[in-house]
């Protein structure tokens, strides 16, 4: 059963216009100032040809809000609850505004053939692909089964459309805990399954829920670009840093001053933990930055030593979590940091595109090395050479349409605390330039 | 002729959970429970340190986050002897009421409420007449105002309007029995708005001592973080503030907003306290947050609800309290993937096997329960009888015991809403329990569990670790323990065999598990199949449509990633422990 909303009664925004009263040829008026503001924009600066403004109203007219798949295969939903504490990008602001989440177990209205159907019905269009847990391959898929199909079934199903999918947790990055050994139902991660599209993996136990929202912001605010990775596929905004880099504990490390025990005299001076266990230095994560929940605590803030919850396999690496690590710069640390560093940040910049009317990226993103898919052509078809960005060029000629463009694409929303223009839903960009005509 | 349905996935739950059913007639004939994953925790826990268990078997589940670290630590500690400070004990306590709190929360509102509440109707209401509705039914909360109303109500439009609907996608919309005026809708539409933001903000007392959420740090033998009011890294004055403030938002939510919501809704829905009734025996160890480690006949009770002691009720009679007993606690698996070793005998956990052993249909398939095996989850048994355990169970036992703020608050609702205790075994009556429980809980939290911690500390008591038995050379050459809590879902038990050092054994009997499992070797239902089939009266008005077994399945708040556990995948024998 599907419900008929009132007022948007056509599926796409042109026929919806066209129902309003709105003239095709006073829509074409509007496109054609898009079209001004493009060719003024980044996407001409890219190189990438002007489009017409006829091009931009087929393409535009077909706009809705970025539908998005957000599956939960092997796993413990403590990510779609970390997910619900953030406080940057509200779930609120997720679900109601920002995108269209029409298929995610924990929180969706629909159940049994109806939720089958939504995902049916998602799958068969771009989208973008949120993937909690893991995927067990051993008996056939036995271990997860959902709607009756194995993990795998659903991730690839709903993998073929996706313009970029978003590996979320520790389990749909490496498999997590159910994957340590001995791993009994053969859990792996979403990047062993889907090798042919980019997956930016959003690392943790759970992640940290700004870092999961700040990502999916990320990619509608720079226009379906995919944030700069390191090679483990990791947005370097979120883990470019070890925890050790940005301890307020370090100064007591450089100091000498470590606790010996828990509660002893240097726990409660807020000394460092690496003597109990502390897997700071080997961890990259922004938990000292962000914290947890509001920015009210963070694990090694409330006297815990990091467990390394965001690193590959870390609970068979790092275990007894409560064992010193035999010897820091003895780890490769300093060589791991080097290569995340210089060698190899750019790697992973993929552009997607998350609308209908929009391009997707079908070529894979290649991580961990040099190559990667070309990048967004904002209104255009066009396959373009793409050369690897320099670290700190995010924005630079190559991105397309750069944040601080006025030519946002319609319905990208802007990432949460930034200083780009105010967001430009779709029936808001049109109703803004011509003056009449609302979608409801 | 009886029509099957599916319900696969069953949605708004943590996992993954697939409802098969026969119906005619507009009514339920048979129902099968089917757990669709298997993780394997428990065996991954074999063979490692003792001390890190707790950060494994805390991912048994992300919602239940807390409760299964605290259940982990408590069987440790009462395998190896370690006595945490009472400082400590009382953190625990803390967290896990704060997280009672929030999933009690979360849990009517964004899990269960859409089974009664018509979102897009809420497109339709008057927003001042929301206002009144919500004076109306007494509910006090600071966001029923008409600023607030409206501006929900354009959400709402805004929507529809849009022609996506997110999260309310196929949603059963126009089933004929929802029932709310769109006024109530609005305000219930509102308060799911308010509550996703106040789940945000309590769930920081948690944080406070554990450093994050979902899945905090713990610590066997105390808590990791320290109390010192003359430091600045340490719980001090400044913390202690921030909690007093979270605790009270939390009281204020449950008392004026959730509690007068459940009321109200569940009211309009009354013939559900006839609906979805499942066997009425019910047990517990206490109230929320009850925790034993090991048998509560010999240890120390860490409860701040000392007067409600554990207990199990037969057949519905409120006037015997038969006392708990855990060697009493039996698994079969007859309708599950796995096998015994001697067959199907009901297995006590401290001899739990669990060796899966997959013979369904191979994946993709229709249609599960044409066979014997149905299910990952096993199927436990209390003295051989099938239990409803949860908020439900612990209301009745402190019912029954006379717990008088218990016994107020149940007897107050119920002549309000005019039903007999009796009626709390229903679908509503369910839903209703987990609000009453909350307000308990809350008033607990504030009113005990927080001024004594506070009181202690002013008393120089800051300590919060034992160290002497933190080197594994300070424990026996083999010992074992288990620990009984009770957690938002139910009686929550986490079993441990430490050899050399090692977990040699490890297993956890879980509220999902006593609730969802399927048939045992006597072919009785779990409590899942007999709510919807066991008297053949559930209602199924239009199979297409399932909302109303989804409205009693949600009574339940299933969490499937914790129903199924398995201790040891290759049949091998654990008593060899992996160095």
């Amino acid at each position: 059963m599907t419900y008929q909303p009132e007022g948007w009664q056509e599926p796409t925004l042109a026929a919806n216009l066209a129902r309003a009263g709105v003239k095709r040829r006073d829509f074409l008026a509007f496109c054609g100032s898009l079209a001004a503001v493009f060719a003024m924009g980044g996407t001409a600066a890219a190189g990438a040809p002007p489009a017409s403004a006829e091009e931009i109203a087929d393409k535009l007219g077909a706009v809705t809000k970025p539908n998005v798949v957000w599956l939960q295969l092997q796993e413990c939903t403590g990510c779609m609850e970390s997910t619900l504490r953030s406080g940057g990008t509200t779930v609120e602001e997720i679900v109601l505004s920002l995108l269209s989440v029409n298929y995610n177990e924990l929180v969706m209205a629909a159940a049994g053939d109806a939720a089958n159907k939504a995902l049916d019905d998602l799958n068969a269009q771009e989208h973008l692909l949120v993937v909690n847990g893991s995927v067990p391959v051993k008996e056939n898929g036995a271990y997860c089964v959902i709607g009756g199909k194995s993990a795998e079934q659903v991730l690839r199903e709903s993998a073929e459309n996706a313009v970029a999918i978003l590996a979320v947790g520790a389990c749909a990055v490496w498999g997590s805990v159910q994957a340590s050994n001995p791993n009994p139902t053969g859990a792996v991660g979403v990047d062993q399954i889907i090798k042919d599209k980019p997956v930016i993996n959003v690392s943790g136990c759970p992640p940290i829920g700004e870092v999961i929202t700040a990502t999916v912001a990320y990619v509608l605010g720079h226009n379906g670009a995919l944030p700069q990775t390191d090679a483990e596929g990791r947005p370097l905004f979120a883990y470019d840093q070890r925890i050790h880099d940005s301890c307020p504990r370090r100064p007591h490390f450089d100091a000498g001053q470590y606790v010996r025990t828990f509660d002893d005299t240097g726990a409660r001076s807020g000394w460092c933990l690496y003597e109990v266990g502390c897997k700071g230095p080997s961890t990259f994560s922004p938990c000292p930055i962000f914290q947890w929940n509001l920015h009210t605590s963070w694990p090694i803030g409330a006297g815990h030593p990091c467990i390394g919850c965001t690193e590959k396999h870390f609970f068979d690496r790092f275990t007894p979590f409560y064992r010193t690590l035999p010897d820091v710069t003895g780890l490769g640390i300093e060589s791991t940091a080097e290569k995340v560093g210089w060698g190899l940040v750019g790697a992973t910049v993929a552009g997607v595109g998350l609308h209908a009317g929009l391009t997707a990226v079908r070529q894979a993103g290649s991580r961990g090395s040099a190559a990667a898919a070309g990048p967004l052509q904002a209104f255009g078809d066009s396959e373009r050479e793409w050369k690897p960005q320099s670290p700190d060029a995010t924005d630079g000629d190559s991105a397309p349409a750069a944040t601080t463009s006025t030519g946002t694409l319609p319905g990208a929303a802007p990432t949460s605390g930034t200083d780009s223009t105010p967001p430009v839903a779709p029936p808001d960009a049109m109703t803004s330039g011509d003056g009449e005509g609302k979608a409801e | 002729m009886a029509q099957r349905v599916v319900i696969d996935p069953l949605t708004r739950i943590e996992g993954h959970l697939r409802i098969e059913l026969e119906t005619g007639s507009k009514k339920i004939e048979k129902a099968w429970s089917e757990t669709t994953q298997f993780r394997g925790i428990e065996t991954i826990i074999a063979g490692r340190d003792p001390r890190d268990a707790w950060a494994f078997a805390q991912r048994i589940c992300g919602v239940c986050t807390s409760v299964h670290a605290v259940a982990s630590i408590v069987a440790v500690e009462n395998a190896i002897g370690s006595n945490p400070p009472e400082q400590a004990r009382l953190i625990r306590d803390m967290v896990m009421a704060s997280q009672n709190i929030q999933d009690h929360v979360i849990h009517f509102y964004h899990l269960h409420a859409l089974d009664w509440v018509n979102v897009p109707s809420a497109a339709t209401a008057d927003p001042q007449k929301a206002v009144d509705f919500a004076k109306a039914i007494g509910s006090t909360w600071k966001g029923n105002t008409l600023a607030r109303m409206t501006e929900v109500r354009d959400t709402v439009k805004g929507i529809l309007a849009s022609g996506q609907l997110s999260i309310f996608t196929g949603g059963y919309w126009d089933h004929p029995d929802y029932r709310l005026p769109p006024e109530a809708n609005l305000m219930a539409v509102a308060h799911y708005l308010d509550a996703l933001e106040f789940q945000r903000s309590m769930i920081r007392i948690a944080t406070v001592f554990g450093g994050k959420n979902p899945h905090p740090n713990f610590l066997v033998g105390g808590m990791a973080c320290t109390i010192d009011p003359s430091h600045s890294e340490s719980i001090n004055e400044v913390q202690l503030d921030q909690i007093k403030q979270w605790i009270a938002e939390s009281s204020e939510f449950v008392s004026a907003c959730y509690v007068p919501d459940a009321m109200a809704i569940m009211g309009v829905y009354k013939d559900y306290f006839d609906i979805g009734a499942a066997q009425p025996n019910y047990l517990a160890v206490g109230m929320a947050g009850a925790t034993y480690a090991g048998d509560p006949a010999s240890s120390r009770l860490t409860s701040p609800y000392n007067e409600v002691k554990p207990g199990a009720i037969y057949d519905g009679d409120l006037g015997t309290v038969h006392p708990f007993d855990p060697t009493k606690i039996a698994e079969w698996v007859s309708s599950a993937w796995y096998t015994y070793e001697e067959g199907d005998i009901g297995l006590t956990p401290d001899k739990g096997e669990t060796s899966p052993h997959y013979t369904g249909p191979k994946p993709p398939y229709e249609w599960l329960a044409d066979g014997k095996e149905y299910t990952w989850s096993k199927a436990p048994r209390y003295d051989g009888r099938v239990v409803q355990v949860g908020p439900v169970a612990r209301v009745i036992l402190g019912y029954a015991q006379g717990h008088p703020a218990t016994k107020k608050l149940v007897d107050d609702a119920c002549k309000k809403l005019g039903i007999r205790v009796a009626q709390l075994n229903s679908t509503a009556g369910r839903t209703l329990a987990r609000a009453l429980e909350c307000a308990l809980i809350a008033d607990i939290l504030s009113q005990n569990t927080f001024p004594t911690f506070v009181k202690n500390i002013v008393g120089g008591d800051i300590d919060v670790f034992d160290a002497s038995r933190w080197e594994p050379s300070s424990w026996p050459g083999q010992s074992s323990g288990f620990s009984l809590v009770e957690v938002p879902r139910g009686f929550l038990s986490h079993w441990v065999t430490i050899e050399k050092g090692k977990v040699a054994r490890y297993q956890a009997v879980v509220p999902t598990t006593w609730l969802g499992g399927g048939r045992d070797a006597d072919g009785k239902q779990g409590p899942y199949e007999e709510s919807l089939a066991g008297n053949g009266k559930h209602p199924l008005v239009d199979p297409a449509q399932p909302l109303e077994p989804l409205r009693t399945i949600h009574s339940f708040d299933p969490c499937m990633s914790c129903a199924v556990h398995v201790l040891d995948p290759d049949g091998s024998d654990l008593a060899v422990v992996a160095s």
